[in-house]
Formats: C-alpha cells, sequence, structure tokens
C-alpha cells in the first residue's frame, strides 16, 4: 500500500539528553490560540500557586487533603479533578462548535487540520477517562462506605494513590497542550492511523501513557471497592438491603476490573507496535488492525455502562428520596443492573457493523443490544412508578432526574435505532450517532453527576446548594443540551459524517450556527453552576444544615452528622431492613451517647502521592524517548514501592476521649436544632 | 415489611432502652481484624492480570498463524528445552508450597530456606527462557519479524516479566521476614505471593499447551 503523508508534525529530531524534545515541539511558539491559552494558564497558574502561598495553604493541603485516606476526602478530591477536566474538556467542545459554524463557503475556520484533530481527540478522551470517571469514582468513594455503614474502605492507602494516578493521567493530558501534542486520531486511537507511519509524533504516546497511568488507578479503586462492599457491609445488611447506590457501585466496579485490564493490554500491544516495531496491528507482516478495534471496544462499550450504572444508582436514591416512598421495585431495580452489567459484554460489535463481519455476526449483536433496552426500560418504569402517588418535592436533585428521565429515553431510542445494522450502515461515523452518545452520556451520566452533587453536598460540606442560581444553570443547560444536540441528529440522518472540520455545502450552516448556540447556552449553564458553588459557599450560614439529614433521606449516610466526623459512625450501624435509617426513624431510636470506644483508622501517608508522581515521570520520559528518565524514574518506583512495604504502622486508634468530645459536639448541635424548631412550631 | 417481623432477630435480655440502642447500634462492636479484606483483594487483583493473559492469549489465537512467510513454530520451538523450562516452574510451585507448610509450622529458617531455593527455581526458568529468546533472535526470528513472532514474544515475555517481579517480591519476602519474623502482616505478603507463584504457574500451563504443544501441531 502507498503510505499518503497526513498533515501531522514530522517525526521529531531525537537527542540522547532530551528525547524528542526541543523548541520545536513547543506549539505555542507557532500557533496564536495556543499562545494565548498558555499565557491565560501560566498566570491562572501563578495567581493559584500565590493565593495558597499567601493563604499559607500548602502544609493544610498537604496534611488534610492530599496524604488522606478519608474516603470521604479522596472522594471529593476526585469531584473536583472531575470538575476542571470537564471546563477543559468543554472548552474543546466549543472550540469544535465554532470552527463547524464558521468553516463554509470557503472559509478554512480557525483552527488548522494538525489543531482541530486534537482537540476532538482530547474531547473525548477528557470527557470521559478524566471528567466523568472521576465523578463516577468520586462519588461512589464518597457514598458507598457512608451507605453501608463502615468506616473507610478495605484499602485506604491504595484508595488515595488510585486517585492519585488518575490525577497523574490527567497532567499528562494537560501537558500535551503545551509540550508536543496530542493524539490526531480520535478518542479510541485506532491504527493504522495510531501507528508509527502515520503518527509519529509525541501524540499518541500521550494518549497511551495517560490512559495507562490513569488506568492503574481506576483498577485498583475498582478492586478496592468491590472488596469494601463485599467485606465492610454493616451486620444485617445482605446483598439484598444494600441501598441501590451501593448495588450500582457494585456493579460498575466489577464492570471496572473486568474490562479495564482489557483496555491496558491493548494499549500494552499498540505500545509495543510504537516503541518495538512489533505487528500487532500494522498493515503487513500479518497484523491485523481489525483486532485492536475489536479489543478496545469490548473494554469500551462495558466503559459506558461503567459510566452509567452508578448514576441510575443516584437516581434510585433521589427518585425515592424526593417522592417519600420506597424504591418502586427494589428486586427488579437489582436484577436488571446485575443483567446490563453482563449484557454489557454482548455487545461491542455494534460500534463496527460496517467492518464486515456479515449478516449473522451483525445479527445476533444488534440483537444483543435492543435486548439491553429491557432492563433499562424497567428501570425507567420503576423510577415512574416510585413517582406515582409519591409525594414529590421538586429539589434540584429531582429536577435533574425529570430532565434525565425525558432526555436519556430519547437517547435509549436513538440507541436502539443505530443498532438495526441496516439502518447503522447509514448512520455509522455520522452526527446521528454523535448526538445519540451525547444524548445519552450528557442526559444520562452529566445531569446524574449533577443531581448527585446537588443531593449530597449538604452530607459533603454541612450546608445546601443554593436553589436559585442551581435552577438558572438547568434551564440554561436542558434546553441548551437540546438546542445543541437536535441539529446534529437532523444533519446525521442527512448524512453529515463526524470529525469535520470544514464543509462544502451551505445549506448546512444554519444547524451548525444553531448547535453552537446551544453551546453557549450549555456554557451558561456551567457559569451559573460555578456560581451556585461560590454564592453556596459565600452563603453558607444561611444555608446550613445542622440535621445531617436535610432531605428526609433513607439510607445510613444521612444517619450521621454534616459533614461527618473522620470515623463516619461512633458504632456501626445494625441494619434490619432496605433504607435503614428511614427504619431507625420510624423505630424513634436516637444516637448512643456513651460507652464510646477507641475507634481504629488508617494512617495518612505520602506514599500515594510520591509513587503516583513517579509514574507520571516515568510515563512523560516514555512519550518523550528520554531513556536515561526511564531508568531512573523505573528504579525509583520500585525502589519507593519496596520502601513503602516496610512500613508497618498503618494504623492507629482515635481515643475514645475524642470519640466522645465529636459526639458531644453532636449532641449539642441536634438539641440546639430541636429547641429551633420546637421555637418555630 | 411490618414492625412485628424485624423484631423477632432480637432477644437480648437488656434493659427497654437499651434493647432499642442495642438493636440498630453496635454498641460492643471490636475492630475488623487487620488485613480482613486482602486475600480477597488480592484474588480480585489476580483475575484481572488474569484477563491481560486473557488479552495476550487471544492475540496470539488470532496472530498465532500469520509467519509472513517467516519462521513458524516447527522452525523454531525446541520441545525439549521448554519441557525442561516447564519443569523449573513446576518445582518452584512445589518448593513454594514447603515454604508455606514451614510458615504454618512457624519456623523462619525453613520458610526462607524454601523460599530462597523457588528464587533458583525461578532463575533458572528465567534464565531459559532468556536463552530461548536469545536463539531466536539470533536466527532472525525477532518479535519484528511476523505477527505470529509479535504476540509469541509478548505472551511469553510478559509471563517472564511476571516471574521477575514475583522474585523482586520473593527477596523483599525474605529480607521482611527475617525482620520482623512470621508476623501476621508477613503471614499475609507470603499467602498472596503464594497465590501470585502459583497463578503464574497455571498460566504457564496454558502458554505451554496452547503455545508450544499445539504450535507444533499447527
Amino acid at each position: 500500500m502507498t503510505a499518503v503523508p497526513l498533515p501531522t508534525t514530522a517525526p521529531p529530531q531525537w537527542s540522547p539528553l532530551l528525547g524528542r524534545f526541543s523548541l520545536e515541539q513547543l506549539p505555542f511558539l507557532h500557533e496564536p490560540i495556543v499562545a494565548a491559552t498558555f499565557v491565560g494558564v501560566i498566570l491562572g497558574g501563578i495567581a493559584l500557586v500565590g493565593a495558597l502561598t499567601y493563604f499559607r495553604l500548602w502544609g493544610y493541603l498537604w496534611k488534610e487533603w492530599f496524604t488522606s485516606v478519608d474516603h470521604k476526602k479522596i472522594g471529593i478530591m476526585y469531584m473536583v479533578l472531575g470538575l476542571v477536566m470537564f471546563m477543559r474538556g468543554f472548552a474543546d467542545a466549543i472550540m469544535m462548535r465554532l470552527q463547524q459554524a464558521i468553516a463554509f463557503n470557503g472559509s478554512e475556520g480557525y483552527l488548522n487540520p494538525h489543531h482541530y484533530d486534537q482537540v476532538f481527540t482530547a474531547h473525548g478522551v477528557i470527557m470521559i477517562f478524566f471528567a466523568a470517571m472521576p465523578f463516577v469514582t468520586g462519588l461512589m468513594n464518597y457514598v458507598v462506605p457512608l451507605q453501608i455503614g463502615a468506616r473507610d474502605v478495605s484499602f485506604p492507602f491504595l484508595n488515595n494513590f488510585s486517585f492519585w494516578m488518575t490525577t497523574g493521567g490527567a497532567v499528562l493530558v494537560m501537558a500535551s497542550l503545551f509540550l508536543g501534542e496530542f493524539g490526531q486520531t480520535g478518542w479510541l486511537a485506532f491504527p493504522p492511523l495510531s501507528g508509527l507511519a502515520y503518527s509519529p509524533g509525541v501524540g499518541v504516546d500521550y494518549y497511551i501513557w495517560s490512559l495507562q497511568v490513569a488506568g492503574v488507578g481506576t483498577t485498583l479503586s475498582g478492586i478496592n471497592l468491590i472488596a469494601t462492599i463485599i467485606k465492610m457491609r454493616a451486620p444485617g445488611m445482605t446483598l439484598m438491603r444494600m441501598p441501590v447506590f451501593t448495588w450500582t457501585a457494585l456493579c460498575t466496579n466489577v464492570l471496572i476490573v473486568a474490562s479495564f485490564p482489557v483496555l491496558t493490554a491493548v494499549l500494552v500491544l499498540l505500545s509495543l507496535d510504537r516503541y518495538v516495531g512489533t505487528n500487532f496491528f500494522t498493515n503487513d507482516f500479518g497484523g491485523s488492525p481489525m483486532m485492536y478495534v475489536n479489543m478496545i471496544w469490548i473494554w469500551g462499550h462495558p466503559e459506558v455502562y461503567i459510566l452509567i450504572l452508578p448514576i441510575f444508582g443516584v437516581f434510585s436514591e433521589v427518585t425515592s428520596t424526593f417522592s417519600g416512598k420506597r424504591l418502586f421495585g427494589y428486586t427488579s431495580m437489582v436484577y436488571a443492573t446485575v443483567v446490563i452489567t453482563i449484557l454489557s459484554y454482548l455487545v461491542w460489535l455494534h460500534h463496527f457493523f460496517t467492518m464486515g463481519s456479515g449478516a449473522s455476526v451483525n445479527s445476533f449483536f444488534g440483537i444483543t443490544t435492543m435486548i439491553i433496552s429491557i432492563p433499562t426500560g424497567a428501570k425507567l418504569f420503576n423510577w415512574l412508578f416510585t413517582m406515582y402517588r409519591g409525594r414529590i418535592r421538586f429539589d434540584l436533585p429531582m429536577m435533574w432526574t425529570v430532565a434525565f428521565m425525558l432526555t436519556f429515553t430519547i437517547g435509549g431510542m436513538t440507541g436502539v435505532l443505530l443498532a438495526v445494522p441496516p439502518a447503522d450502515f447509514v448512520l455509522h461515523n455520522s452526527l446521528f450517532l454523535i448526538a445519540h452518545f451525547h444524548n445519552v452520556i450528557i442526559g444520562g451520566v452529566v445531569f446524574g453527576t449533577f443531581a448527585a452533587i446537588n443531593y449530597w453536598w449538604p452530607k459533603a460540606f454541612g450546608f445546601k446548594l443554593n436553589q436559585f442560581w442551581g435552577k438558572v444553570s438547568f434551564w440554561c443547560w436542558v434546553p441548551g443540551f437540546w438546542i445543541a444536540f437536535t441539529p446534529l441528529y437532523i444533519m446525521g440522518l442527512m448524512g453529515v459524517t463526524r470529525r469535520t472540520r470544514v464543509f462544502d455545502d451551505p445549506s448546512l450552516q444554519p444547524y451548525f450556527i444553531v448547535a453552537l448556540l446551544g453551546a453557549l447556552l450549555i456554557a451558561a449553564g456551567i457559569g451559573a453552576m460555578i456560581v451556585q458553588y461560590g454564592v453556596s459557599i459565600w452563603k453558607r450560614e444561611a444555608l446550613t444544615d445542622e440535621s445531617g439529614d436535610p432531605w428526609n433521606g433513607r439510607t445510613l449516610e444521612w444517619a450521621t452528622s454534616s459533614p461527618p466526623p473522620a470515623y463516619n459512625f461512633a458504632f456501626t450501624p445494625i441494619v434490619h431492613d432496605l433504607d435503614a435509617w428511614e427504619d431507625m426513624k420510624r423505630a424513634g431510636v436516637g444516637r448512643p451517647l456513651e460507652g464510646f470506644r477507641p475507634i481504629h483508622m488508617p494512617s495518612n501517608t505520602g506514599a500515594g502521592v510520591v509513587l503516583a508522581g513517579i509514574s507520571t515521570l516515568l510515563g512523560f520520559a516514555l512519550i518523550w524517548h528520554i531513556w536515561w528518565l526511564v531508568g531512573i524514574s523505573f528504579v525509583a518506583l520500585l525502589v519507593s514501592a519496596i520502601t513503602h512495604t516496610f512500613n508497618y504502622k498503618r494504623d492507629y486508634h482515635i481515643p475514645a476521649e475524642d470519640v466522645a468530645a465529636v459526639e458531644a459536639q453532636r449532641t449539642a448541635q441536634l438539641e440546639r436544632l430541636a429547641q429551633t424548631q420546637g421555637a418555630t412550631a | 415489611m411490618s414492625d412485628a417481623t424485624h423484631h423477632q432477630d432480637v432477644s437480648a435480655p437488656l434493659p427497654a432502652s437499651l434493647t432499642k440502642l442495642g438493636k440498630f447500634w453496635d454498641l460492643n462492636e471490636h475492630d475488623h481484624p487487620e488485613g480482613h479484606s486482602t486475600m480477597l483483594g488480592f484474588w480480585i487483583y489476580l483475575m484481572s492480570d488474569c484477563l491481560i493473559f486473557a488479552m495476550l492469549f487471544a492475540a496470539f489465537g488470532v496472530l498465532g498463524g500469520n509467519y509472513a512467510a517467516g519462521p513458524g513454530p516447527r522452525e523454531l520451538f525446541e520441545l525439549p528445552l521448554v519441557a525442561v523450562n516447564t519443569s523449573m516452574l513446576l518445582f518452584s510451585s512445589i518448593t513454594y508450597g514447603f515454604a508455606m507448610l514451614a510458615m504454618q509450622r512457624g519456623s523462619v529458617s525453613q520458610t526462607q530456606m524454601w523460599l530462597l531455593i523457588t528464587a533458583v527455581f525461578g532463575a533458572a526458568f528465567l534464565s531459559i527462557e532468556l536463552y530461548e529468546f536469545a536463539n531466536l533472535i539470533h536466527e532472525g526470528a525477532t518479535p519484528q519479524r511476523s505477527a505470529f513472532l509479535s504476540s509469541f514474544f509478548t505472551l511469553v515475555g510478559t509471563h517472564g516479566l511476571h516471574v521477575t517481579f514475583g522474585l523482586i517480591w520473593l527477596f523483599t519476602l525474605v529480607v521482611q521476614v527475617s525482620r520482623k519474623g512470621l508476623i501476621q502482616a508477613n503471614k499475609r505478603r507470603l499467602m498472596c505471593l503464594s497465590l501470585f507463584w502459583h497463578f503464574l504457574d497455571v498460566v504457564w500451563i496454558g502458554v505451554f499447551t496452547f503455545v508450544y504443544l499445539m504450535g507444533m501441531l499447527r
């Protein structure tokens, strides 16, 4: 075959000291857009570091957060990471919308192909791996131990390490913006395009190593949460008394452990092709690019359920709480979740019906795909029947839930449409597909994350979020989503392909302009959300919740104070029923006020930061072929990992007096609350 | 559920106020035993590692016949050498078993001795494998030569890399046992390495069967 040179950077020169790095690899020296971004990031970074230094926060951050093994703090750090990366991914999105809205009538737009291709690749990678994944992992980390009445996860140090590995991956992606380039391959980096012949630069290597570093973190946190849910449930909490969110978290973590190793393996093979010159996915010497596509989707399809299952759990908790009822069809909800978990492994081929697997294979995967909509549909009916005759309170979490039900259902239906192989031959790689998966990911994962943030924020910080700005955000986001993606559905049906930079047909421009307006409305929604957080923190006195149970919740996380003490529960709760906290409230049982015991807790450690930092450095050295640094960082990683195992003292006891003091404060708080309530009544 | 059903399982003769509290809160709880989740967690980790091998086996299954006009298994594999190699690894599993028996008896010196014997077998296995690899590369059967050789070297090499890390871990544990003795934490670590070591043995059985034996039949 003839190698058509693609518009990418030439293979970089290599030097022993700096590897492939040279001044030419600094895009902000050549591209004004990147230069402006660079200046902005540098100024923002200096401001942030300056502020942290001025307010002497480094020691506090290090001691109380970065080295913390408390699942609650790690959960919050995941959410912060997710939000920061969400902003970055959204910046990419708006750049694409703007480019596509103006690149008509001979205009090239404002992004050159090299830049545009990086933008759509980075958008997908960041949104899935570094925004959505930290969101769901953060939620599970925060909520699951509280819901099962535990004091932490099974492996608290590993939890901290996992978080920093995820962050390390994010750091590598962000570094690619200013040092070198990111992949120009699309978010799954299919070979042969991602092979050395067509992508000789550092872009695909950034892709590989950021995902490998983060992938270690994800897999380990999956193992950790499975062990936690299996081993650390409060006495009496049988599997069928677990809150639905915990059930969905269990299934999601099973999916993580059973699919992320696949991603690790396939990326190892791709990197061997690129670094060693093997022939797994090459066109010649017997390699098979199609094998890559199969392998990566064997991870990729379960991945979308990894994102949505915990969010289904969020909606279940929210619907039942805000309808003031036990969840309708708890058992069927659990079975639906488990069925989806299993079926998610039997549908991967629907991502490439057009690649010539033949009618029988395509039919099989088309049918399994349609079957998945049955348990999903069952879930929707369960939520609807939970609301039926409930006393529904339309607080923000419930608003997001209703928006989800309407939006996600339509996304699900266009998914079933795509599952029909003949239809897929028309719609494959079109904007219809783009509209479909944004319909389910934004309508599902993003709306669900917002529902969850509004729902559990008072638990995490002790005050509710501002309603007004939350509603502004909601009313920008939901119509914004539909205005941005309905034109894409229409154009997709007309055959407009994805990832296109410049258009010939001027009749398409109005659709893209409408889509851009939708994206701007979403931007306003994000702005309102940030204002919501800011205003809520500023006016937190007025929004304070002293009860620890602001929504009249049903599960155990609401049984403790907000924010919960480091040890979560002074005494472990005993569970007799589903909705254990609701059961306790009905029985009128209070907290024990005496007889406190010392509580066994894990100690903080900086080892996670150190190990993940070295891993990130190792990834960076591998990306740039700086072999001496690869050697040094690999040895350093090994030595520090072994050194860490020589530390046998990893826990301590909180003395009984300290527990008693904290609990006395809580008692005083509750008495104060009872008095004020008595006064108002 | 009615109230009556969940009153049944409580029959402790406590005063009324405490009965209610004690029904919903564990007033007499004890710490979770140290390392209570470790074995389960390690099993789950092993299964995830097993999936990595599954993918490499799958790659070999798909690409194993793609010689690209280069050498195939019949020209390359020396079964007697591989048989010796296999026996090294199997022996190392037996001797690791002896180390665990010594650990159960509480004998530090014997545990260490059997661990070191295991290490010798493990190192012998690795040496033979490297010798085989060197021979293949010398004959021009490099990982770059064909997709068959790419997948062969990657599958067998990944297993070898695991054995290497197992050896590093083993030496670390020998040192830790000599420093702290057979305390609970060290016993737990020895049991994890035991699982790891036997797991690699099982994977090797797969490699021996599917790559070498069935390769000769291709």
